[in-house]
């Protein structure tokens, strides 16, 4: 069984962290990583550095464009992780753009991701339609799960589709927004939360954007699976560094 | 083959829609509805008469006729530098405008590089009395001092895009992320045949007005609708989308894309999209750009602001990989010689985007017989300064 799906059948709620692979120095990524493990995260995605990154707000736009300047490419990041699984159990998602991937080749994307054992691919500009036609059966060959988002705009009869062809979690993206915009979860957002948790949907879900601390945090997990926290995460590696992850991660979750 | 748009949203294997799940309702919203509405009789009426009375419209198809002495060929003038706001970018915002108050939206973005379509934006929003905001690289908000302060006269806000190479990549980028957070009010009016369907579709139709005169005026003076050539620049490509439109099935007609060289094609300082590029993701479009092994965008050079963007529109990315169309490319020198040549010839100062369309002339041989249209999508003044600082003047 694939790690995401087991994660998903402990009976808790996730903690997910994105972070930028590359940032702050180049070389930081494996460490990152296990330091996120060792602190008690239950998941961790893993963003691959992308130029135009359009669904992501200033703080992770900046991260990425860092990372890129220190020398990031899909090349070094897979090398960088080639022995992570020597070292790390839980599951390893990779979060980034299309175009790379494209480049790179999706078969031979999909295929290095299996053989480092990444465990799941979010790409936010790859369409559900676009994936369902020409890619699902080559994600299915080596293992991937590919997580797909939805916000408070998408219908009903969308959501179905989506929760039809996916088989881990739907990241249940907060509100209509880029990455790192909101601070704390007014009404709208709860009685969204609500809605979706209502649908009883296969797969469960999990919450980002707009998670930056413990009580962003546990209002989101009231109605879902889990939550992910990236731009508050970042913001936190860049004033305080790598030695202060297990701090921000127990604050989290105290 | 066809080469204009499927029902799926694709020219040949170029287009689609690549966006986040935030933008889908968005888009979706207007790619059900951008067919049906500029199909509506009442559409149609408000968009021919305000490109009649407030563009200006038709625009003259202009005998050259000491040009063509020079080339020894026959070549008329598109004069879309004769339009209101002083290129052929106000056709697309007038239909768009229209657009978005037929779908309820109170509030309009849009990116600029040069400002030229943030001034057509800002333009049609006065004219409507609506909120606009333009997104402009900080870099470009320096470089376009004049066109800034023409937007902010017209009451636009001009919101400097700050991440990434700060220049129209990035400006995009900002409208795209404001459109992500404002999805229920707000239209994003796109300046070119780019982004993701049915955008290129939609701003390609608007600008078909172009080659649609160009049909009838043609038959007035030489009695056929068929040229043997179009030669129109390429950016993002919507004046060249609308210069062959009409003629994109009819082979006989002769389509020829400018690209800009920059300082040449080897030089690292280029925008020629088709030489240099690689089908990828730009914008939420599939199509050929600029970028890295890896799948970076990368920031493109030109003399001429209007051209320097890293990709091109799905059209003339299939108009090139089918070989439809011929795609020159340009170099900084070559254009300023060209716009030079037009201004002492004519007695017409070209935008610089549209001299590296005129610079084919002296590149390719034309017949006598030949009719060759060559659209000149802008006028000269906004590149004052760089005529001054190019040629000493």
């Amino acid at each position: 069984m694939n790690r995401i799906n087991k994660k998903l059948q402990e009976d808790k709620k996730l903690l997910s962290i994105y972070f930028s692979a590359g940032y702050p120095s180049l070389n930081d990524t494996v460490s990152i990583i296990q330091n996120l493990e060792k602190s008690g995260v239950d998941m961790i995605e893993i963003g691959l550095p992308f130029s135009d990154p359009l669904a992501d707000g200033p703080t992770i736009q900046a991260s990425s464009t860092q990372a890129l300047k220190n020398g990031m490419t899909t090349e070094i990041l897979f090398n960088q992780l080639k022995d992570i699984r020597k070292t790390v159990s839980i599951p390893l998602i990779i979060m980034g753009y299309f175009n790379p991937i494209l480049q790179y080749g999706v078969e031979a994307f999909c295929k290095t991701c299996q053989e480092i054992g990444i465990d799941g691919l979010i790409i936010p500009d790859l369409p559900v339609d676009v994936y369902n036609e020409h890619y699902k059966a080559i994600f299915e060959t080596y293992g991937l799960i590919n997580v797909f988002l939805i916000t408070p705009q998408t219908s009903v009869e969308r959501i179905n589709f989506i929760d039809s062809i996916s088989n881990g979690f739907i990241y249940m993206v907060s509100s209509a927004s880029v990455t790192g915009s909101s601070s704390g979860f007014g009404e709208i957002q709860t009685s969204y939360f609500k809605r979706i948790a209502n649908m009883n949907l296969k797969n469960p879900q999990i919450i980002g954007f707009g998670i930056s601390n413990h009580d962003t945090f546990s209002q989101a997990t009231q109605y879902a699976k889990g939550a992910i926290i990236g731009s508050a995460f970042i913001k936190n590696l860049t004033q305080n560094g790598l030695a202060s992850i297990s701090k921000f991660v127990s604050q989290i979750l105290r | 083959m066809t080469y204009n748009i499927n029902d799926k949203g694709y020219y040949g294997e170029f287009g689609g829609a690549y966006i986040p799940e935030m933008l889908y309702p968005n888009v979706e919203e207007l790619r059900q509805n951008y067919l049906k509405i500029m199909a509506e009789p009442s559409f149609k009426k408000e968009f021919d008469q305000l490109l009649k009375d407030y563009v200006g419209r038709p625009s003259p198809l202009y005998f050259a006729k000491r040009l063509s002495d020079k080339y020894n060929t026959k070549i008329y003038l598109k004069r879309e530098d004769l339009n209101h706001t002083g290129a052929h970018k106000v056709n697309n915002t007038i239909g768009q405008i229209l657009m978005a108050k037929r779908l309820g939206k109170t509030r309009i973005i849009a990116e600029t590089g040069a400002g030229q379509h943030g001034v057509a934006t800002a333009t049609v929003c006065a004219l409507m009395g609506m909120q606009c905001i333009v997104y402009m690289g900080e870099i470009d908000i320096a470089r376009q001092a004049p066109n800034v302060a023409r937007m902010k006269m017209l009451g636009t806000e001009v919101r400097p895009a700050l991440s990434g190479s700060r220049t129209l990549k990035d400006a995009t980028n900002e409208a795209i992320r404001d459109w992500i957070n404002n999805p229920v009010d707000t239209h994003y009016i796109i300046g070119s045949v780019v982004g993701p369907h049915p955008y290129p579709d939609m701003v390609a139709r608007f600008q078909s007005v172009v080659s649609e005169e160009i049909q009838w005026q043609l038959k007035d003076k030489e009695g056929t609708t068929k040229p043997n050539y179009v030669i129109a620049c390429v950016g993002g490509g919507s004046n060249a989308a609308g210069a062959f439109y009409h003629y994109l099935e009819d082979t006989e007609v002769n389509l020829i894309a400018v690209e800009a060289a920059g300082k040449g094609i080897d030089s690292g300082e280029s925008a020629a999209t088709s030489a240099l590029g690689r089908e990828g993701i730009i914008h939420g479009s599939k199509t050929l750009l600029m970028q890295t092994n890896d799948g970076q965008i990368t920031e493109p050079y030109s003399i001429s602001a209007g051209l320097d963007y890293p990709g091109v529109g799905p059209m003339h990315a299939h108009l090139y990989t089918s070989g439809r169309a011929e795609f020159i490319s340009i170099t900084d020198d070559e254009a300023m010689t060209a716009g030079l040549e037009l201004s002492q010839l004519e007695g017409i100062i070209p935008a610089i985007e549209s001299s590296h369309a005129f610079a084919v002339l002296a590149q390719k041989k034309f017949q006598p017989k030949d009719i060759v249209i060559m659209n000149l999508s802008g006028r000269g003044d906004k590149d004052l300064q760089n005529y001054i600082d190019y040629f000493k003047l």
